[in-house]
């Protein structure tokens, strides 16, 4: 495994540097500019996330293998309030700080594997990744 | 930075030039419709052709601005989204409902033509 980059997310201009540094990866990585379109949009939208529910937090962006396919897997980090119900936060629709409730569930359908790991006043872990062919 | 907003006759054309930030984006909103009723524009085209994502953020603006445009009577057509951007909003679920798209800046033209005479 490669070493990873990070970026701080504290801002919105932030989500912006993310989604460029997950699409730079991408392209680094053999992805089709389709697939590296798709995981940037993920990016987006886990890390806006991170601006509207907690402020501040980070994203970790790793290179993966496993035997002969590599990966990109993004790790989303924060301190904020946590998610009370995964299952309901991950549901289209559901919604919280005014936005349209198609963040987290729209990340989950763009990437090949997803999981979110959150803890009431503790702060919220996404996991995703994208496997090139 | 804040899109450039061009005056065509009863035209507004928006023009963007790079990746904007979820403030810049609500900032054109405010601009398109603060210009619209200053210029009594008819219509308006938002040209995302160097968007390289449209997020739920993003998406959701955009058609605020033309359901707002319509509420001041003027039209607004999307143009210029990239064959990736569409099949990343598709497969995100997002959609432009009820707002008109076009391939690019010459058929938006054409179509507010059509529909403002």
């Amino acid at each position: 495994m490669e070493s990873p980059a990070r970026v701080p997310i504290r801002s919105d201009a932030d989500v912006v540097l993310a989604r460029a540094q997950g699409r730079l990866l991408a392209a680094e990585l053999g992805f089709s500019s389709t697939d590296a379109t798709v995981i940037a949009t993920a990016v987006s939208e886990v890390a806006r996330n991170i601006v509207q529910h907690a402020g501040r937090g980070e994203l970790q962006f790793d290179t993966v293998r496993d035997r002969d396919r590599v990966g990109i897997r993004i790790t989303a980090r924060d301190n904020g309030p946590g998610i009370s119900d995964i299952d309901e936060a991950l549901r289209p629709g559901y919604s919280t700080a005014s936005s349209l409730g198609l963040g987290l569930p729209g990340a989950k359908r763009l990437m090949d594997e997803f999981e979110i790991h959150s803890e009431l006043g503790q702060g919220t872990q996404v996991t995703m990744t994208k496997w090139g062919s | 930075m804040r899109v450039p907003i061009l005056r065509q006759a009863k035209y507004l054309i928006a023009s963007i030039q790079s990746a904007l930030t979820d403030q810049e984006l609500l900032q054109l909103r405010d601009d398109l419709l603060d210009q619209a009723g200053r210029y009594r524009a008819r219509g308006v085209v938002v040209d995302v052709t160097v968007l390289d994502v449209i997020d739920s953020f993003a998406a959701r603006t955009l058609r605020s601005i033309g359901h707002m445009l319509y509420l001041r009577g003027a039209e607004t057509v999307i143009v210029g989204i990239q064959p990736e951007v569409a099949i990343s909003m598709v497969q995100l679920g997002l959609d432009l409902e009820g707002i008109e798209t076009a391939l690019d800046l010459e058929e938006g033209l054409a179509w507010l033509d059509s529909r403002t005479g």
